[in-house]
């Protein structure tokens, strides 16, 4: 039995859709990536998922159980760890564990237990007794992951854990999960704007573009799908008329895009295209400003199939603040 | 009922950590009971009343003599005595005196002849409260003026004796019940509406609502919370209130245990209100645009700091379904008179049907899901 199994999944706000007809599973013990651009539906489907919102139709089961119909055995089987950082400022380490645990139904012995065990995984052992208002974001963010393993949950839904959070932070969040998820059998469904984590860590990612499903597959598969396995950068001094068809006609190059003087193209044979680029520039007496060489990566790969610079959707990243989150769903709709 | 428990727990321990919130819900009511109870409650004295005397005769000598027994011993106001109208008239409308006390010429003659004597106070009517004492003062002040010297011993007209039940109520006693009200209802503003739109701005309830706590528990849990906490504002209040105002023996516990059952259902009645209103609301700015409006509206129209009698229609009409009225009246019963359980029945059936009228409408309105 999958994780978690949707289809057809569909939500609409009046006239605006936020996810159109999405068909996926997620496999036991899988780490599953759901990346796309802000507003492409994403968040609103771990909604849906996590019984935060109900469908507008389609079918969700989560652990076997529908997140409409049997919403409460869906929401016993889950950790959610939302966008926002929703821990109690005023209350310490240990009590907002103990608060969740408590709303979960997790008795007292196996409260104590769990709540020790998960406050040393994530190495917040010493501040325990310490109110979370005095935390850092990474130190937050680790006792929030706590916080959603404290009934030890199959399922564990993270949106955008690591938004927000400096490299080391965003390195020892991701290590800790992992950590964590041995010996759990965690099924892990996570949303991120880090293509690099995605890669790295992702077992299967789904990229969602305008509340569509536009690629599923594995990292390696999803950047063997995309044309070219290199992609060149090549700035030049100045720009003869009619030289991107000339770059476009270059025997290995399978899609070349402008910006100016900069010019973007990827090649299935990187070293023999850099050859051809100096060649054709040394003929039409064009200097070279710079170029670059690079493995086709996920940002390729999410840039192919949504259009979008990642870049765009990163300086659109949201607040962490909810109130903002539903006046943005507001808007939208 | 654990995840209630869990959430009641939660609050009483940020409640707890939170001086400032104490200090703001229970104490700033206690310092207004003292400063209103006061600047309103005591009687006016040291007015003072120019007397322009163009009479000098004997009756006027009395009605004068008179007047300065007042000084010496209510000192309700006392005298100044002008030579002309003209300079007692400027005083007057540059505020240096109340009122001006006219005897015209031929006063005397006409008090021994009974031919209709007057006297005129001219007064600064932009004082009310000044006026009224004054006309007070020296109606009393001619009724005795006018009487014989030995009294009839039946007398021919009738009159009025005054019993008074109660001993005296200053102004700060009877203050004191809707100031009791006000500190549980700012303790209900800031847990059933500032807190719990503060926490839903946060997320917090977000976190809430992935777990499988159900609706009720949720509501019970945010409800209970907060009116523990409006619970113990009102016992503060009404135990630090009553020995500040001077209600007598106010640590009778049969009375104190009476006290606690209006302060149990008047909070209840309250927070219940409170998140009826704001079940929808995720705009933290309403409840602290809406705190004052909702203070003044549910405050005055109550009788708490002057009677209901007293008010036009429409706010008669008001303060029938302010849950205020009921709470200040079954307080004022309790606190003033001592009086027993039958005479706070009917507010406190009033209260309990609203707060249960109130929490089934927010149960309703409220959202489990996002």
């Amino acid at each position: 039995m999958p994780a978690i199994q949707a289809t057809e999944i569909r939500k609409m706000f009046g006239t605006f859709c936020a996810v159109d007809s999405l068909t996926f599973t997620v496999d036991e013990c899988e780490i599953f990536g759901l990346l796309g651009p802000n507003g492409a539906g994403k968040s609103t489907l771990i909604r849906i998922l996590t019984t935060l919102l109900p469908p507008t139709s389609g079918t969700a089961l989560v652990n076997g159980y529908n997140v409409v119909t049997a919403a409460n055995k869906v929401r016993r089987t889950i950790g959610v760890i939302p966008q926002a950082m929703t821990s109690d400022q005023d209350l310490t380490a240990e009590e907002n564990m103990e608060v969740f645990a408590k709303l979960y139904g997790v008795p007292r012995e196996r409260r104590r237990r769990v709540i020790r065990e998960l406050l040393e995984a994530t190495d917040l052992s010493q501040w325990a007794d310490k109110p979370v208002k005095n935390f850092s974001g990474g130190m937050r963010r680790r006792l929030e992951i706590a916080r959603g393993l404290v009934h030890e949950p199959k399922i564990f839904f993270l949106d955008e854990p690591t938004t927000g959070l400096d490299p080391v932070s965003r390195v020892s969040v991701w290590e800790m999960l992992m950590q964590l998820k041995q010996g759990r059998d965690l099924t892990i469904l996570v949303t991120t704007h880090y293509m690099d984590e995605a890669d790295r860590l992702c077992n299967r990612i789904a990229i969602v573009d305008h509340g569509k499903l536009v690629a599923l597959d594995s990292p390696l598969k999803l950047k063997a799908s995309i044309p070219g396995n290199n992609i060149l950068e090549v700035s030049f001094s100045s720009v003869p008329d009619g030289w991107l068809e000339q770059l476009k006609q270059l025997p290995e190059a399978q899609d070349v895009k402008a910006d100016g003087n900069v010019f973007r193209i990827s090649s299935n044979n990187g070293p023999k295209t850099t050859s051809e680029i100096l060649e054709a520039a040394r003929q039409a007496q064009v200097d070279i400003m710079s170029l670059s060489v690079q493995s086709t990566t996920l940002d390729d790969v999410f840039v192919h199939y949504t259009g979008r610079q990642l870049r765009d959707a990163l300086q659109d990243a949201p607040k962490l603040d909810t109130r903002y989150m539903y006046q943005r769903d507001k808007v939208a709709r | 009922m654990k995840g209630t428990l869990a959430l009641i727990e939660r609050d009483m321990r940020k409640f707890r950590r939170s001086p400032t919130l104490i200090l703001t819900s229970m104490f700033f009511p206690l310092v207004q009971l003292v400063v209103l109870g006061y600047a309103f409650g005591g009687k006016l004295t040291n007015l003072h009343v120019g007397v322009v005397d163009q009479d000098h005769q004997i009756e006027t000598v009395k009605l004068r003599e008179m007047c300065g027994a007042i000084a010496a011993n209510a000192r309700t106001f006392d005298t100044i005595t002008y030579a002309d109208e003209t300079r007692a008239m400027t005083d007057l409308r540059e505020g240096r005196i109340s009122a001006v006390l006219e005897i015209p010429p031929n006063f005397s003659r006409h008090v021994l002849a009974k031919e209709d004597p007057k006297v005129a106070l001219i007064e600064d009517n932009t004082d009310n409260f000044a006026v009224a004492t004054l006309e007070g003062a020296f109606s009393q002040l001619l009724g005795t003026f006018n009487q014989h010297a030995a009294p009839a011993r039946v007398p021919p007209q009738a009159t009025l004796s005054v019993v008074e039940v109660y001993p005296y109520v200053p102004y700060i006693q009877y203050l004191l019940s809707g100031t009791v009200v006000l500190a549980i209802f700012i303790s209900a503003m800031i847990g059933g509406g500032i807190i719990f739109i503060d926490d839903k701005a946060r997320g917090l309830h977000e976190g809430y609502l992935v777990t499988p706590i159900s609706k009720l528990e949720l509501i019970l849990g945010f409800t209970l919370s907060g009116a523990i906490k409006a619970c113990l504002s009102g016992i503060v209040l009404v135990t630090l209130g009553s020995i500040i105002a001077g209600i007598p023996n106010p640590l009778d516990p049969i009375r104190l245990a009476k006290l606690l059952i209006v302060i149990v259902v008047s909070s209840l009645a309250l927070i219940s209100m409170m998140f009826f209103l704001m079940v929808r609301v995720s705009d933290p700015l309403v409840p602290r645009a809406t705190m004052g409006v909702l203070n003044t509206l549910l405050y005055f129209p109550s009788g708490a700091v002057y009677p209901v009698n007293g008010f036009p229609n429409w706010m008669r009409v008001i303060s029938k379904g302010d849950p205020f009225t009921y709470a200040v009246h079954a307080f004022k019963e309790l606190l003033l008179k001592n009086a027993g359980i039958g005479a706070i029945a009917f507010d406190m059936s009033f209260l309990i049907v609203f707060a249960i009228i109130m929490m089934t409408l927010a149960t309703l309105l409220f959202k489990r899901t996002l």
